[in-house]
């Protein structure tokens, strides 16, 4: 297929990356097949499940409703970058591993990159809070209880950690810039 | 749900952590989280082909010819390959071989698959599939389900003699099967009008259910790999690895050792993934080719490419004594099975069996039918038969409760079942069945405050419409409603759904570990975890590795009918106790114990052998050195027996489950629209093995009977879906789903392992009626269609067309 093509260069979970495509290519295409981060799941195509939900400059988009060239010069998070550098779970992928706020986890993904963003916006959210939060992501197997649970828990430990801005923690904002090496 | 807590033996510190009743989190858990979990659409070989399937636009068409030069010119295109290409056997199917593996003669379903494709790119197979020319003849679509099931003049989906009958289920024309069931007076020939006369108030009741759809998130996707030996290894999202093979490799023209899979992860199944997709035609194209060959549907082609649950219509009458006793049912059950048999013959088992649900009634007749038509097939999806009837026998028993002015939880405690009763079938429940006892557990549980309690009563995200901003408090009225559901679990009417194990014991850095190996389908509900527990339960050894599961080791049985925690967790209980044995049995040629010491005071626990006299006898590591212990065993259930064909009786089940559910709704009477409040169950599971999975497993089954009950139906014209997407086809939200109270109760089965019962199941059963009971206390409306729909509730008929 002779077809026109772009070179786009973005950061991805810290680390520079170029790639070489169409102007329609969907992001959450190009980071599962052009840059090989298969964590960021299609579930719909339609931006309905918000299983491909990742972070552009820190807020979540829909990676199946945007195409890979907006993301050019932009900084996207996907769920492989939520941990920190040394591999440090983010207190999201420890508290829905330990409320049992997965079983199949196809949608985890988008869940704990939304709710990441969510908990820098809003480090101490009430239960009904952390229920709206994540009323734009489907989940087909856990009937939602566990994964309130996980929200909840998860702001714990955020604060816990002290990683909370607001109590003086010297973390940059925005979910997770942090640098890989 | 206590979880079980063992004293720790004579000389040891602790008992072994994370056994069975425990808690453990799940081995793939970091790996979800990671998003390094490898899912069935994440496989990736560098010089790998990707499939695209070309489908049929007609849901009944003869076909003329099908020419695939012009694809074949596109480059980039490796191979297109119709039913001429198929090596060996042209159909398959679950139950009756009658599904071509790409169509030949005539299309029975739109969105049937005609003629694959392997290209370079996905883009380039799906151009690919637009220059194959098929020449169709359309023909009248078979869209009556009960008209197929009735009427001797309706054209036949398949051609007479194009099927190998199947007598012992009164296969014949377009019924697929059809089971009647007679007890009491009706056995003895009784007409309706006899056995009615016995009774002083009777209801009658025609009820729909749609067709659900399983809506897993991870759509069918796969990776066949062709083999130096001639034959393929296939990475799939299965829920039954060797029925998958058995289907396979007869199609491919191979043994089944030439056709290998590996379970890759699954995102979700509910049912959909029991029958074949992709499977075939990823393996064709990767012989063919001599490339791997991967496919993944979308969202909309996942609509077209897995069974949904069996559209029902039923039609009841009940009659029961003025004082709420009941005295006969009749029943009559039309599932539309759609173009190919999958799963309708279990499926109409399930329906007749458990077809007036729990309930002691002495005359009845049951005539069940599951029926070709040329709509969507429809198969498997969690609650098989049992989800459909629920609606229906639930619904009589709402009818029945308003017209003898009884309460209806009073009136289900009438009649309840216990153990010692017996189905219609003849079937003894010879296990605890405290039916009385859950309905009397879900009616105490503490209500939801009134919404005139609520911090702020007129927000309208605590109204149903929600952030829609529909209504600030006008027009809502509340209702309750119960609902009760029985549920076999593991494959019934003879069935030898059998499990296999491998368990090892070996030392492995001067440490006891244990490695578990099993063909069994993880699909999200925890298995993985499950045969972890056990293994350290039996064995007293905290490091258990799960292997992946793959064709390498014996059939463990489909991830369906409740049934793995039972028949694969048997299975590893069986192949542990084996080790075990054998590892007292080192013990006693070790001099260890004197000859004639009994096993029975014998245990392994906290890596150590221990004698109940003595404390610790030695450690597994010093026992064991170099040595490792395997064994492999098969787990089988009970035999159960095919229901006869002409009165379906028979002890057809291994064993019964049971949920009760109690719904709070908040309705918009003016706009239809529904809010559930609260949707608490009470389920008896025989023995928590895991309190947290269970939690998820009635959460979600919960969850998916909401969305039975108020939003969930595919959309079906004249054999055409018309919804397959997200944003047509809605599943429950957060927003839809209400907090969700579990009380379980733990009365074992004898006949299990440890007592337990498969949990998954029950509550999709029992939440759609209970909701939808509460709709009508709510509202006063008949509601015979689930799901419920707006003009149900306001009282108008819905658009036509």
């Amino acid at each position: 297929m002779n077809e026109e093509t772009h070179e786009i260069r973005l950061r991805v979970n810290g680390v520079p990356r170029a790639a070489t495509v169409p102007a329609r290519r969907l992001l959450s295409d190009c980071l599962r097949h052009d840059l090989g981060l298969t964590g960021t799941h299609v579930g719909c195509e339609h931006g309905v499940c918000g299983a491909c939900t990742v972070l552009l400059d820190g807020r979540p988009v829909r990676s199946c409703l945007m195409f890979a060239v907006g993301a050019d010069g932009h900084e996207v998070t996907t769920v492989e970058g939520l941990a920190a550098a040394d591999g440090t779970p983010h207190p999201v992928q420890r508290a829905f591993r330990e409320c049992h706020g997965l079983q199949c986890g196809f949608c985890t993904p988008g869940f704990l990159t939304v709710v990441a963003a969510f908990l820098e916006e809003n480090p101490e959210p009430t239960e009904e809070q952390a229920r709206e939060a994540i009323g734009g992501n489907l989940c087909r197997c856990t009937g939602y209880v566990n994964i309130v649970r996980a929200v909840l828990r998860a702001a714990e430990l955020r604060r816990a950690a002290g990683r909370d801005p607001q109590a003086g923690d010297p973390a940059p904002r925005g979910p997770v810039r942090r640098q890989r090496p | 749900m206590a979880s079980t807590s063992t004293r720790a033996p004579v000389g040891l510190s602790s008992v072994t952590r994370d056994g069975i009743g425990a808690s453990p989190r799940r081995p793939d858990g970091t790996l979800k989280v990671t998003g390094e979990f490898a899912y069935s659409s994440d496989m990736w070989m560098e010089d790998m082909l990707w499939g695209a399937t070309l489908r049929s636009p007609h849901p009944h068409a003869e076909i003329l010819g099908i020419d695939v030069s012009g694809a074949l010119r596109l480059p980039g295109v490796y191979a297109v390959l119709t039913h001429e290409d198929v090596p060996g056997e042209k159909r398959y199917g679950l139950e009756y071989r009658d599904q071509p593996v790409l169509a030949f003669g005539k299309v029975r379903y739109k969105g049937e698959p005609v003629a694959i494709v392997a290209a370079d790119h996905p883009e380039t197979a799906r151009r690919a599939l637009e220059r194959i020319k098929v020449d169709y003849r359309v023909l009248e679509p078979v869209s009556d389900a009960r008209r197929a099931a009735l009427d001797p003049d309706c054209p036949l989906v398949h051609e007479e003699g194009s099927l190998p009958l199947h007598e012992e289920h009164n296969q014949r024309g377009n019924r697929v099967r059809y089971q009647p069931i007679r007890t009491g007076a009706f056995a003895d020939g009784a007409s309706v009008e006899e056995v009615r006369a016995l009774a002083d108030v009777v209801v009658t009741g025609e009820y729909e259910v749609g067709m659900q759809d399983q809506a897993f998130l991870g759509p069918e996707s796969g990776l066949a790999v062709p083999a130096e030996d001639g034959g393929v290894d296939l990475y799939i999202a299965t829920q039954w690895l060797h029925v998958d093979q058995r289907q396979i490799a007869p199609c491919l023209g191979l043994p089944a050792d030439k056709v290998r899979l590996t379970l890759a992860g699954v995102g979700g199944a509910f049912g959909a993934r029991e029958d074949l997709s992709m499977q075939i035609h990823a393996c064709m194209l990767a012989l063919h080719t001599g490339k791997p060959v991967k496919f993944v549907y979308n969202r909309e082609e996942s609509f077209f490419g897995h069974v949904h649950r069996h559209p029902a219509t039923m039609r009841y009458e009940h009659g029961a004594k003025r004082d709420g006793t009941l005295v006969y049912a009749t029943m009559e059950i039309v599932l539309d099975g759609g173009a190919y048999a999958s799963a309708t013959p279990a499926v109409v088992g399930v329906a007749s069996s458990l077809g007036i649900g729990p309930y002691e009634v002495p005359h009845v007749s049951v005539d069940a039918y599951g029926v070709y038509t040329t709509n969507p097939p429809c198969g498997a999806m969690r609650g098989f038969g049992a989800v459909q009837a629920c609606f229906g026998y639930e619904s009589q028993m709402d009818r029945l409760a308003a017209e003898l002015g009884m309460d209806p939880v009073d009136l289900r405690i009438k009649n309840a079942v216990s153990q010692g009763s017996r189905i219609i079938t003849g079937q003894e429940i010879d296990m605890p069945m405290p039916m009385a006892e859950m309905l009397r557990r879900a009616r105490e549980m503490p209500l939801p405050p009134d919404r005139s309690s609520l911090p702020a009563p007129s927000d309208p995200r605590t109204l149903p419409g929600g952030v829609a901003n529909t209504s600030h408090g006008e027009g809502i009225v509340r209702g309750i409603g119960y609902g009760v559901g029985l549920k076999n679990l593991c494959f019934s009417e003879g069935f030898d759904d059998y499990s296999t194990a491998r368990v090892r014991l070996e030392v492995v850095g001067g440490e006891p570990a244990v490695t578990v190996h099993t063909a069994a389908a993880e699909v999200g509900q925890g298995l993985v975890t499950v045969k972890g527990q056990i293994a350290r339960t039996e064995l007293g050894v905290e490091r258990v590795t799960i292997l992946p599961s793959d064709t390498r080791v014996g059939s463990a049985g489909s991830s369906s009918a409740s049934r793995q925690s039972y028949m694969t967790g048997g299975a590893v209980k069986t192949a542990c106790e084996a080790v075990r044995e054998r590892v007292f049995a080192l013990v006693r040629e070790r001099g260890l114990v004197e000859d004639g010491h009994p096993d029975a005071l014998l245990s392994l626990s906290g890596g150590k052998v221990v004698s109940a006299a003595e404390g610790v006898l030695i450690s597994l590591a010093d026992l064991l050195g170099g040595e490792a212990i395997e064994e492999t065993r098969e787990y089988h259930h009970r035999p159960t027996q095919m229901l006869d064909p002409s009165r379906g009786q028979g002890s057809s089940h291994t064993q019964f489950g049971m949920c009760v559910h109690r719904a709070v709704v908040d309705v918009d009477v003016e706009l239809g629209l529904v809010k559930v409040v609260a949707l608490d169950a009470v389920q008896d599971v025989g023995k928590v093995m895991h309190p947290q999975q269970l939690a998820g497993q009635i959460q979600g089954a919960s969850a998916q009977g909401l969305g039975l009950a108020l939003m969930e139906e595919i959309q079906v014209h004249d054999g055409v879906i018309r919804n397959p997407s997200f944003t047509d086809y809605l599943i429950p939200t957060i927003l839809d789903t209400p907090p969700m109270r579990i009380d379980v109760l733990e009365h074992p089965d004898p006949h299990a392992p440890y007592g337990l019962r498969g949990a998954g199941e029950p509550p999709t059963l029992s939440s759609t009626p209970a909701i939808v009971a509460a709709v009508r206390n709510a509202t006063g409306r008949p509601l015979t269609h689930a799901p419920v729909r707006p003009e149900d509730i306001v009282g108008i008929d819905p658009p036509q067309g």
